[in-house]
């Protein structure tokens, strides 16, 4: 207990550093990415995003620590869901709107692993697309994360629970949670962009139905092939990893 | 018996497949002459629309280091690099999962496919 204790202390440390580095780099010109564009939220929200992600995170890696320490038969559905991420946050797939955006395929993981740990995997992620793609961006990062690695993912798992709880399908359940996350992941972006923009006229509320409409409309496909993939995967998981799957919050409220 | 689960399940799985192209390439032939530029850059149009005159207050670490946008082509080799990492380690977990429920019988027979499977059971849990 009190080695995770240290550890916690060192990886706040850490974190805060990082926040700190990438609060003091600061430079101008435009980018498009995921989410919220590099520099495009004022100082202040960077910082408050990044406090109120920071705490998931930590108590993510104390979860994971233990997890990788204790439950080693579940490391093998954690590398995959942590993929999973990977390789759904890096396709970016049209939509009927015209334009082109990408899922977050955290849902996966929300449901396996729940919100701490899923904060974490969502971190690595955003991290990889900031440095190396200009996708989203580390001034950017605390409110990615938040949109993408808690918010959506926490709703996710509220609606996995209260499907459980209804005796829904588990899949049909699943993919419910997993769409809906989704799409709550791009509702809170919005959010995000509205509180850091409020319309001249009509306040934060006009710039949230503006952003709103940006977003929105093009994820709402997007969201249900995430649905549709994450579904895809827990067949393949039930079908071969049971045991490993049976050990998660999957079957938890069983 | 998860045999069976999954043999049932095919055509589920089939289906599944399909209405994910189906979705996703729809688009593409329903709107023709569309561009399909990323969202994210329809959002910060709306920035400068919702507070005219703003100006981005850092700049991705990669473009300053490289003094300008980084080549699209460059980008789709971050965004393969990035996927390819993701299916490796999605493809390599599948088939470790699938061979030790081959060579095992019954993945819930814990003893047995523990045994048989645990031939390099360190390599495939540090490779996650």
């Amino acid at each position: 207990m009190k080695e995770l204790k240290e550890m916690t202390q060192q990886e706040k440390c850490l974190l805060t550093v990082s926040v700190w580095i990438a609060a003091f780099l600061a430079i101008p010109t435009a980018a498009f990415g995921m989410h919220i564009m590099e520099g495009y939220l004022p100082v202040g929200y960077c910082l408050a995003w990044g406090a109120i992600s920071l705490p998931y995170v930590v108590l993510g890696v104390v979860r994971l620590r233990r997890l990788i320490n204790e439950e080693r038969r579940q490391l093998i559905i954690l590398a995959m869901s942590g993929a999973f991420i990977f390789v759904i946050s890096s396709l970016k797939i049209p939509s009927v709107t015209g334009s082109c955006s990408h899922m977050t395929g955290t849902g996966l993981a929300a449901i396996l692993f729940g919100l701490s740990s899923t904060s974490v995997l969502g971190l690595i992620v955003l991290i990889f697309q900031a440095i190396l793609l200009a996708h989203g961006g580390l001034t950017t990062l605390g409110a990615n994360t938040f949109s993408m690695a808690i918010a959506g993912p926490l709703v996710t798992i509220l609606l996995y629970k209260a499907g459980n709880s209804l005796k829904l399908n588990k899949l049909a359940n699943v993919f419910i949670a997993v769409a809906i996350g989704d799409l709550f992941t791009y509702c809170v972006t919005s959010v995000q962009l509205a509180l850091a923009y409020p319309s001249a006229v009509g306040g934060v509320m006009a710039s949230l139905v503006k952003f709103l409409t940006v977003f929105a409309p093009t994820q709402l496909p997007l969201a249900v092939v995430e649905g549709l993939l994450t579904v895809l995967v827990v067949i393949g998981l039930e079908g071969f990893a049971k045991r490993e799957l049976e050990s998660t919050r999957y079957a938890e409220a069983k | 018996m998860t045999a069976n689960i999954t043999k049932s399940r095919r055509g589920l799985v089939i289906a599944l497949i399909v209405l994910t192209i189906v979705i996703i390439l729809g688009p593409l032939f329903a709107i023709k002459g569309a561009e399909f530029e990323g969202s994210d850059g329809n959002g910060s149009e709306m920035v400068e629309e919702v507070s005219p005159g703003y100006e981005p207050w850092f700049e991705p670490i990669l473009e300053t280091l490289i003094g300008g946008e980084l080549p699209g082509e460059m980008e789709t080799l971050f965004f393969c690099v990035q996927t390819g990492i993701g299916v490796g380690v999605i493809a390599y977990c599948f088939g470790y999962l699938v061979a030790r429920k081959r060579f095992a019988g019954d993945d819930s027979s814990e003893g047995i496919s523990a045994g048989v499977a645990g031939g390099q059971p360190g390599a495939a849990t540090t490779t996650g």
